[in-house]
């Protein structure tokens, strides 16, 4: 199998705090992989540090084989790595269509020309409403972002990243503030995403994790603590140490 | 499906639809040029000052830059445009005009390219120190620029060639708002591109145009670039109009004065830039009048109004009475 995003040695510090150590993770080409560890682990820097918002102190980032530990966050996304973020980070003012119509225009280069209007595209306007289909977003298409409710916000979220065909997904807790009786849907988002996507996920939600992942590492401390199938992970006692005893709050 | 096609593409291409009230403003201006022959001196300036507003709502309105200094490149046009003509005896209005924004882009693409690393309260003490930096260099370059004493010598020759220059200024005027016409079909047409759609993003969430793969910085600085050149056009038309060019157009208060036409007619909306600078400039002329001493009083008064009561500025202000009624 091709190894789709991989790190090697990587390590970041804050000041005397070292928020990530020595982390060598690889996802393979439609991977399903999940990142778990108890808060403050180092989670959200390491998804940082993959997709280029913050530059590491040690290590490198592969994609595809090529480094691209100095290249830009919007310069990986080109290469096909995007990310979804913990919090949502939407253009609240505008219509859940522009959202995923701005994000389409960069992909395809329309984003420099000043003189076409937007709207006369007609490729990207179209290929919008297959993706707000496909998450079941289009009765929404016209409404504010702001006024959806937070469990469909999420899924702009996800069709933001979608819209960069990309080939590895980075998604940061997309469950995160989605009430229980919502958080379905995004689980079937996730499990329809098309399988030639690497993903890894950020979850808190241990059914999930499990559901999901063919692969799990637990990270603690910025180290990884312990990597395996879902069922490995289950039985490791380390992690139900971590997990049952002190520090674990999941 | 082919419905939901048709609805999304009518629903982007409505926004950009032109709407009759647009003509309002163009009407007003070919007005003025019939029912005001005498104040079309105050017109041209007036004309001259809605392409400076304008330039800024580019950057301020559509890309959320903001700055205090935008006089530096009204003023770079200014006095490129003089220049040309005092030193170098080249007096063709149009492409004197041109010279200006020419220099004023190329003063806007170095100084934005450093600039724009910056935002919130460092890009703004940034784009005043700026203008004071380059209000300094013309003062200390009193050879080139006349220094304080300001840029004489400047002699236009008539438009096209033939349209000489009149006592009252109705070819300077027809020539502004020609300018301005141009203008403002140039940022009408970037405002919907996706360029532009793209700026908006910028000013809406940066972090998540970086994660969509957008060059942030590249995005800006051909904005501050496209809008630096817009206000030097300005500056150039001012040079020529007045034949006169003085410190003042690198001002403080210059970059001050613009941020609050714009702010009174209301950002982000293109006419706000016509709005904002009729109505404060106006008002100057005639509280002037009225009390040549306190006129800044009313001023002052009116824009704690517009600030307290109509934050979006007038144009908003005028947007929520249309919805309160429907």
């Amino acid at each position: 199998m091709t190894v789709a995003l991989e790190t090697v040695g990587l390590g970041k510090s804050f000041g005397a705090l070292q928020v990530t150590r020595d982390v060598h993770l690889s996802l393979a080409a439609g991977d399903r992989h999940a990142l778990i560890g108890p808060n403050g682990a180092g989670k959200t820097t390491l998804v940082n540090l993959m997709s280029g918002a913050l530059a590491p102190d040690q290590g490198q980032v592969l994609l595809a084989g090529r480094d691209i530990t100095t290249l830009s966050q919007a310069r990986r996304v080109k290469q096909g790595l995007a990310r979804t973020y913990q919090i949502n980070q939407l253009f609240a003012d505008l219509s859940v269509l522009e959202n995923v119509v701005i994000s389409l225009s960069e992909r395809a280069g329309a984003g420099w020309n000043p003189w076409r209007r937007s709207s006369a595209n007609s490729a990207v306007i179209d290929e919008a409403v297959v993706i707000l289909a496909q998450l079941d977003l289009q009765d929404h298409a016209l409404s504010l972002v702001r006024e959806l409710p937070y469990g469909r916000q999420r899924l702009v979220e996800i069709a933001m990243t979608l819209a960069q065909r990309p080939s590895v997904m980075l998604l940061d807790e997309p469950a995160a503030g989605v009430p229980s009786a919502e958080s379905h849907i995004i689980l079937d988002v996730i499990a329809a995403l098309p399988d030639h996507i690497a993903v890894l996920i950020i979850e808190h939600d241990m059914d999930i994790v499990f559901r999901f992942a063919t692969t799990i590492t637990v990270l603690v401390a910025g180290a990884i603590l312990a990597q395996g199938s879902p069922a490995d992970i289950a039985n490791d006692e380390q992690v139900q140490a971590v997990y049952l005893g002190d520090g674990g709050d999941v | 499906m082919t419905e939901h096609y048709q609805t999304a593409r009518h629903f982007l291409r409505e926004r950009e639809r032109w709407r009759w009230p647009e003509a309002l403003p163009w009407l007003a201006i070919v007005a003025a040029f019939f029912i005001v022959p005498d104040y079309l001196a105050l017109g041209t300036q007036i004309v001259i000052a809605i392409i400076f507003a304008l330039s800024l709502d580019l950057i301020l309105g559509y890309a959320g830059i903001i700055t205090l200094g935008h006089a530096a490149y009204f003023g770079a046009g200014a006095y490129a445009t003089g220049m040309l003509s005092a030193h170098l005896g080249w007096g063709e209005p149009i492409s004197a005009m041109l010279f200006g924004g020419i220099i004023g882009g190329l003063a806007g693409f170095i100084s934005g390219w450093v600039l724009l690393r910056y935002h919130g309260l460092t890009l703004l003490m940034l784009t005043l120190t700026t203008a004071i930096l380059m209000q300094e260099t013309a003062n200390a370059a009193e050879e080139w620029t006349g220094g304080f004493d300001g840029l004489v010598g400047i002699s236009i020759w008539p438009l096209l060639g033939t349209f000489d220059y009149d006592l009252w200024g109705k070819t300077y005027y027809c020539f502004a708002v020609v300018v301005l016409l141009v203008c403002f079909l140039v940022a009408r047409t970037i405002v919907h591109s996706a360029f532009g759609r793209s700026l908006v993003g910028i000013k809406g969430n940066v972090e998540r145009m970086h994660g969509v793969g957008t060059p942030v910085h590249g995005r800006l600085v051909t904005i501050y670039t496209i809008s630096a050149a817009m206000a030097g056009v300005a500056g150039g038309l001012f040079a020529e109009s007045n034949a006169y060019v003085t410190l003042d157009v690198l001002s403080f208060s210059r970059s001050g004065v613009v941020l609050i036409m714009l702010v009174l007619g209301g950002t982000g909306r293109l006419y706000g830039a016509f709005v904002g600078t009729a109505v404060y400039m106006t008002l100057e002329d005639e509280l002037a009048k009225l009390s040549p001493e306190f006129w800044e009083f009313g001023i002052g008064l009116l824009l704690v109004v517009v600030v307290l009561f109509f934050r979006r500025g007038l144009l908003g202000a005028l947007e929520d009475l249309r919805v309160r009624r429907s």
